[in-house]
């Protein structure tokens, strides 16, 4: 707008108020003749890969491969009359992931807004229509009223009862070895090798050991590397520093080899058992460094305090100076996590037929020759879903540890 | 009648028992450099000193000796009887009953101020939660906070947040008050409600070592002032003389500057 002169400050409405979208198009991407080439250039180069994307996804992708393999991509090989135990423990998952849900809530005046009500309308609505879930969705809709019920049950709960908070936590605690036990077998259950195990189920079980035994272990290296004991010090760092230095696909077949060279013959663990360690012990030292730099985020002053009380150092350490840390840390530890969630696609590499290598080993089927895109943008698709949400959880956990106001 | 401290009625102000005895307490840093150069005070049952001087004088090093949040290296220092060494066992039963007002508040942000001020009680104290937030309850009325019990430090002024952070010391109910520069870091307007705090405080018999640059609050409250300079304890008076009748040259001359 060169052609402005003297009293145009008084003109148009207030910086933030509200102008009609002609209005703002006009102001933010036709100011001149310049703005509106790159307006007009932008704007037909995303219709056209917006165009070609859709009219391939609905006309020329042949999407068949997805639900005929959706059971390999899900569990890998699995005995298909074993499939119960996986729905069984998805309910058990569903089941506390409401409950947590409602009490998370607890405090809210309306659980189920109009926005949740929609997010619920839709994604029952794409298990009815998505093809590769439609098999499955008079088990999928009834996991969606599970989450639902068990969310108004969490309020419920959570409203009652002082302690639903650590009594959740608990649960989820112990819903891990539920899920070994679900997925694995014994006590009753017909054993099933981790062989058998892949597809997304493999993923996620490996992405949440390796993020439950690498935090406490990351915890434990930073500490470790601020101690004022030289030979805890230097041990740590050189623990990270080696670590660090290595690139994780040769950790893992370190691990794959290795491992079993230091133990004898019977204790051996299990090829899952040895991937989860070796990406567990690699991005232990990644997060060791995290954790580390919220640890000298706090303020001294903070350990002044808590000493001038009389608190002891352990004690310091874990009511004052890990909450604050962890709390500071939260944004690049998350971080970590996901990137063990799609580190565990390298496990494709050592044979753990995880959700890509099931993707892949689905791909070299004659039947699906060629038919690249609609695989890959379907896995796409299931990690961002992942990815997305851990990164969604982690702003709410800022949010909701912030005091600042 | 007012009382912050519970205890705090029944000292005897007259009585000249020490709480603190510093001797001859010098300090290196690790940098070599000599901060504290041979100092001694002591400080009775009951009584208010007040440390003066100029920045780095070494005032503030030498209150944080007497809870041993500063190590020393040569001398001694005995706190209620305690001789400050390296046993760590000695350095917490001293910091139990010395309490420690910052001039950062210092006060604990992920906690709500009534966790602020209970926290030591029942984790150092062992005493049941209930009775920590009935007493934690009554030492913030006391300080004017009682409203914001439930708030988080970060949500209160830096005045409130002083007196919140004094309300802590004395939930672990201690026998002597340090006082780092209390009010330094505060807004001119907030100042006032502090040392009026402080003022009760004093009033009801609570030992206090501060180390302030308010001489209205030194002349009002003091039994003693002393003047730091260079590691060395310059003079030892009487608010009335040493604000009126100061015998060193130094301490006329650091009169001289702030008043």
């Amino acid at each position: 707008m060169t052609t402005t002169t003297s009293g145009s400050f008084s003109a148009g409405p207030p910086a933030g108020a509200k102008i009609g979208p002609i209005a703002w198009a006009r102001k933010h991407l036709f100011s001149d003749w310049f703005n509106s080439l790159l307006t007009l250039i932008i704007v037909s180069v995303l219709g056209f890969a917006g165009f070609r994307l859709i009219t391939w996804a609905f006309i020329q992708a042949q999407w068949l491969l997805i639900p005929n393999n959706i059971g390999l991509l899900m569990s890998g090989t699995y005995p298909s009359n074993q499939y119960w135990r996986i729905w069984t423990l998805l309910g058990v998952v569903c089941t506390l992931a409401g409950l947590s849900w409602g009490i998370i809530a607890r405090n809210l005046s309306r659980l189920f807004s109009p926005w949740v009500l929609g997010g619920i309308a839709v994604v029952s609505a794409f298990f009815v229509v998505f093809p590769a879930t439609r098999p499955s969705s008079m088990i999928l809709l009834p996991m969606v009223a599970i989450v639902a019920v068990m969310a108004w049950v969490g309020r419920l709960v959570g409203r009652k009862l002082a302690i639903a908070g650590q009594l959740i936590s608990l649960l989820w605690f112990v819903s891990y070895f539920v899920a070994l036990w679900l997925i694995g077998g014994g006590l009753g259950l017909r054993t099933i090798s981790t062989n058998d195990w892949g597809g997304l189920v493999l993923t996620l079980f490996t992405a949440i050991s390796g993020i439950a035994l690498s935090f406490p272990l990351g915890m434990i290296l930073a500490l470790g590397r601020r101690s004022e004991l030289p030979v805890v010090r230097w041990l740590a760092t050189a623990y990270i520093e080696l670590v660090r230095g290595v690139p994780l696909v040769a950790l893992l077949f370190m691990g794959q080899v290795m491992i079993p060279l230091f133990l004898p013959e019977g204790a051996r663990p299990d090829r899952v058992v040895r991937a989860i360690i070796a990406l567990s012990l690699f991005s232990a030292a990644y997060l060791a460094e995290n954790v580390r730099a919220g640890l000298q985020a706090v303020p001294r002053g903070q350990q002044e305090a808590a000493a001038s009380l009389g608190l002891n150092t352990p004690l310091t350490l874990t009511l004052i100076v890990l909450p604050q840390a962890l709390k500071i840390a939260i944004p690049a530890i998350v971080g970590q996590f996901i990137s063990l969630f799609q580190d565990t696609t390298l496990l494709a590499i050592v044979g753990l037929a995880e959700l890509l290598g099931m993707g892949r080993s689905v791909l070299a089927n004659p039947a699906y020759l060629g038919r690249y895109a609609e695989m890959y943008l379907f896995l796409g698709i299931i990690y961002w879903v992942f990815c997305y949400a851990m990164s969604l959880g982690s702003r709410k956990l800022e949010q909701k540890l912030n005091t600042t106001h | 009648m007012t009382q912050i401290q519970t205890e705090a009625a029944q000292i005897d102000t007259t009585g000249n028992e020490p709480v603190i005895v510093a001797k001859d307490v010098e300090k290196w840093y690790d940098n070599g450099f000599n901060v504290l150069k041979g100092v001694s005070l002591t400080v009775y049952r009951g009584e208010v000193v007040v440390v003066m001087g100029p920045s780095g004088s070494g005032k503030s090093t030498f209150i944080r000796t007497f809870n041993a949040l500063e190590p020393y290296q040569r001398g001694s220092i005995e706190v209620d009887g305690i001789l400050i060494s390296h046993d760590l066992k000695n350095i917490e039963a001293i910091r139990r009953e010395v309490g420690m007002v910052f001039q950062q508040f210092n006060l604990f942000p992920h906690l709500t101020v009534l966790q602020n001020v209970t926290l030591a009680p029942i984790w150092v104290r062992r005493w049941p939660k209930a009775k920590a937030e009935e007493v934690a309850m009554r030492l913030l009325d006391r300080v004017g906070i009682l409203e914001q019990a439930h708030k988080y430090p970060g949500q209160l002024s830096g005045g409130q947040q002083q007196r919140v952070a004094i309300a802590r010391s004395l939930a672990m109910q201690p026998k002597v008050m340090l006082f780092d520069e209390p009010t330094s870091a505060l807004d001119p307007e907030m100042v006032r409600e502090v040392l009026d705090v402080m003022r009760t405080l004093a009033k009801e018999g609570m030992t206090m070592v501060c180390v302030t640059h308010e001489v209205g609050f030194a002349r009002e409250v003091a039994d003693r002032v002393v003047l730091m300079d260079g590691g060395v304890l310059v003079e030892e008076n009487t608010p009335m003389e040493f604000f009126n009748n100061p015998q060193e040259e130094r301490t006329q001359k650091f009169l001289s500057q702030i008043l």
